[in-house]
């Protein structure tokens, strides 16, 4: 009896220490959960709030947010009021100290990194625009290598006792992360200074990355749905300063960049935009790997309604 | 572009922390950049300096300060001074029935809300009402530093029994509340007190709370004691049924020792007399919402489907006509009610929905009071339809019909037109 005790305890410990051990990371959005999987490893448990498919602007306090944010050790979202509408008060009735703003537990990806298209103008008439600037930074790879550095410290902080565990992943997530990127930007050289036209104003960050050039917006205001008036007139524009291709991101509604696509024969695109938006965007590498892939396919069938149909090119309906 | 390279050259000096933030950004140069593309480069970092925050964004709306508008207008078939629930009186402070006829204001409402410091968040709801009076509707401090899952919370505020009771009348899905709500709370259960609530460390949602008050409000009655005179106790659970489902469910019981709570009432005799009644009064609530929306996305389509249930009993004196003949005899009352509603936004900015209802006006004993008051054979029942449309998520305007058979007699046609806007600080919202 003696012997069977410590292993037996052994056993438990075994079987149970990793699970109880792990860092509970609740990640608002898939991109950070993906790249707190990539620092954290198997010493990180992660939950990821919302999905590829669901309109980050528009998700809802949902009781099983609030059951899991009470037991997170680390909250990683991107900020910059991108989650006003549900995290204040997902975090307010947690009952969790430890993940209120101010806390080394809270942590905001947009406080990492340089934000774009900051209005000069605070006016709800403006439609949905974001006091600190465009929230959507997870589109540039090297936003990515940002928050990457400043999370693998924030994770060190919170769980000191992996620190070494945290920096070695990270030296090695930033290789390859630094060898990823020369490879998108090298692949990615015919996109430079290419007219584009997005859906909805998601994607400043990548544009800035690749020297994509936006021509026009279909939503009129941002967060304002597309009207048939607003529509015609982005097709005028286009007779006039053709673009080369139309973006949305994997939770918009299509309809709207279809019917300017076939009236302007130019592919609309549907990117990813986060991990999760398409099947082969299944980590980080996968989501640029598959973003700049769609938009090369759609650089080359430009003008040719006939590669409209092939797979990856534009629509993947 | 002397102008430009002046204003490069003052940014620089003024913002030299910016300036640095942003020079990583630089397009990815494939080979050396010729002249024009520098030129370029210097021109997009300009425009990025020029558009650089001047203050911390994150403190413009500090403290959140929120106004929601709303105004209507109602097209009643009855007159809506002679609104009453059947068989289910409330005193005269309580809030039932459709409200005026015409154009009118509807609840107005003013918000400040902020973290008080560190370990208290707080703020204060005020409401203005159509006849110029105004009301403090919630104005409460609550723990955001406790740990275990504990938040505490103290003030007024809207109770947390049921689904609807805590939320704020500009959140409900049609413009009056559920006839179960007017008849057992007033419309809504609001109390000065404390509430602790404990969320377990499940991956299931499952919350309990307690609440201790003053019990001023309907079912209770102010009175001057130490002590409180109200209590309720809830229990919440919820989660996700995969992507596209989520649900949350609840019981709540709410307990008050009313004493002399007075309200009118139409004896056997047809007149109208005023009763008062002392004892315990304990409502049970059940709470039922299940939301769908297609991959989680409920910017397009999404469906709503809730339903609440409440039982009330009832026991202790009742004076029959306080003024008049003033008998006093035991009073013993078993009731209850229900309303099942759907919400379906049909495409973006558009919802229609159907709420059904009924109050069951169950087993009612006066006592030796039998001999004076009316037990009538009546359930009250209605049926309401509305549209609405969200040109943004800050805007709603509604359309809403009903059928009310609150009153024995008489059925009375309902519409209403009715916008609510919301401007200033953005309020989160609860499930």
């Amino acid at each position: 009896m003696k012997n069977i005790l410590p292993i037996l305890m052994a056993t438990v410990t075994v079987a149970f220490a990793p699970h109880a051990a792990a860092l509970e990371v609740f990640a608002c959005e898939p991109e950070w959960g993906a790249l707190a999987q990539e620092l954290g490893g198997d010493r990180v448990s992660i939950y990821v709030a919302t999905g590829a498919l669901q309109d980050p602007h528009r998700i809802q306090a949902r009781p099983s947010l609030l059951a899991r944010a009470r037991r997170a050790d680390l909250v990683v979202c991107t900020g910059a009021e991108l989650e006003i509408g549900w995290l204040p008060i997902v975090l307010r009735q947690s009952g969790n100290d430890a993940i209120q703003p101010g806390r080394p537990g809270y942590f905001e990806a947009a406080d990492f990194v340089p934000k774009l298209e900051v209005p000069m103008r605070l006016d709800r008439a403006e439609g949905d625009v974001h006091a600190a600037g465009n929230p959507h930074i997870q589109t540039d790879p090297r936003n990515i290598a940002r928050v990457a550095t400043a999370l693998a410290g924030r994770l060190a902080q919170i769980d000191p006792a992996g620190a070494r565990h945290y920096q070695t992943r990270h030296r090695d997530f930033a290789g390859r992360w630094d060898a990823a990127l020369r490879r998108w930007e090298q692949r990615a050289a015919p996109l430079r200074d290419a007219p584009i036209v997005v859906q909805h104003k998601g994607f400043p960050y990548l544009e800035h990355w690749l020297g994509l050039r936006e021509r026009a917006s279909l939503e009129p205001k941002p967060g304002v749905e597309p009207t048939s008036a607003h529509l015609a007139a982005v097709l005028e524009q286009l007779k006039r300063e053709p673009a080369k291709m139309i973006l949305r991101a994997a939770y918009n509604d299509g309809r709207a960049s279809e019917w300017l696509a076939e009236r302007a024969g130019i592919p609309a695109v549907v990117l990813p935009f986060t991990v999760g938006g398409s099947d082969q965007a299944r980590d980080l590498f996968g989501l640029f790997d598959d973003t700049v892939q769609r938009l090369l396919d759609a650089l080359r069938c430009t003008g040719a309604h006939a590669c409209r149909q092939q797979p990856g090119a534009g629509s993947d309906r | 572009m002397p102008c430009r390279y002046l204003i490069t050259a003052a940014l620089s000096v003024a913002a030299p922390t910016v300036a640095l933030a942003a020079s990583p950004d630089n397009p990815p140069a494939q080979t050396q950049p010729d002249a024009p593309e520098r030129l370029r480069a210097i021109e997009e970092r300009i425009q990025r300096l020029e558009t650089a925050p001047a203050t911390a964004a994150a403190n413009s709306f500090n403290p959140a300060i929120s106004l929601i508008l709303s105004g209507r207008y109602a097209n009643l078939s009855q007159d809506p001074a002679t609104y009453r629930l059947t068989g289910f009186p409330v005193p005269s402070g309580a809030d039932i029935g459709p409200g005026a006829r015409g154009f009118g204001l509807a609840e107005s409402e003013l918000g400040v809300y902020a973290n008080v410091d560190p370990y208290f968040y707080g703020g204060l709801s005020y409401a203005l009402h159509p006849d110029d009076t105004a009301s403090v509707e919630e104005a409460f401090v609550q723990t955001i530093a406790l740990s275990g899952g504990l938040t505490v919370k103290a003030g007024r505020s809207f109770s947390g029994i049921g689904y609807l009771n805590a939320q704020h009348a500009h959140l409900w899905d049609f413009v009056d509340a559920p006839l179960a709500y007017q008849a057992f709370l007033g419309t809504q259960f609001g109390d000065d007190g404390v509430q602790v609530r404990w969320l377990a460390p499940t991956d299931i949602f499952l919350e309990f709370g307690a609440e201790l008050g003053r019990g001023r409000a309907f079912p209770g009655s102010d009175r001057d004691r130490n002590g409180s005179g109200a209590g309720t106790v809830f229990v919440h659970a919820g989660g996700d049924a995969g992507p596209s489902h989520s649900w949350r469910a609840g019981l709540s019981v709410l307990g008050t020792a009313p004493r002399n709570r007075a309200f009118a009432d139409t004896d056997l005799a047809g007149n109208t007399v005023t009763n008062a009644f002392s004892g315990d009064s304990r409502l049970w609530v059940a709470d039922f919402v299940w939301k769908y929306a297609p991959n989680g996305n409920a910017a397009d389509t999404n469906f709503i489907l809730q339903a609440e249930y409440l039982r009330r009993h009832e026991h202790g004196d009742l004076i029959y006509d306080t003024v008049g003949a003033a008998t006093a005899a035991p009073y013993d009352a078993r009731q209850s009610g229900w309303y099942l509603q759907g919400v379906y936004q049909f495409r973006r900015h558009w919802r229609a929905g159907l709420r059904t209802e009924q109050l069951d006006r169950g087993a009612v004993d006066y006592g030796s009071n039998n001999a004076n008051l009316a037990r009538p054979d009546f359930s009250p029942s209605k049926n309401s339809v509305m549209l609405d449309y969200s040109p943004s998520e800050f805007s709603r305007i509604r359309l809403q019909f009903a059928r009310d058979h609150a009153r024995a007699d008489v059925a009375d046609n309902q519409a209403f037109v009715q916008y609510q806007m919301s401007l200033g600080a953005h309020g989160a919202h609860q499930f």
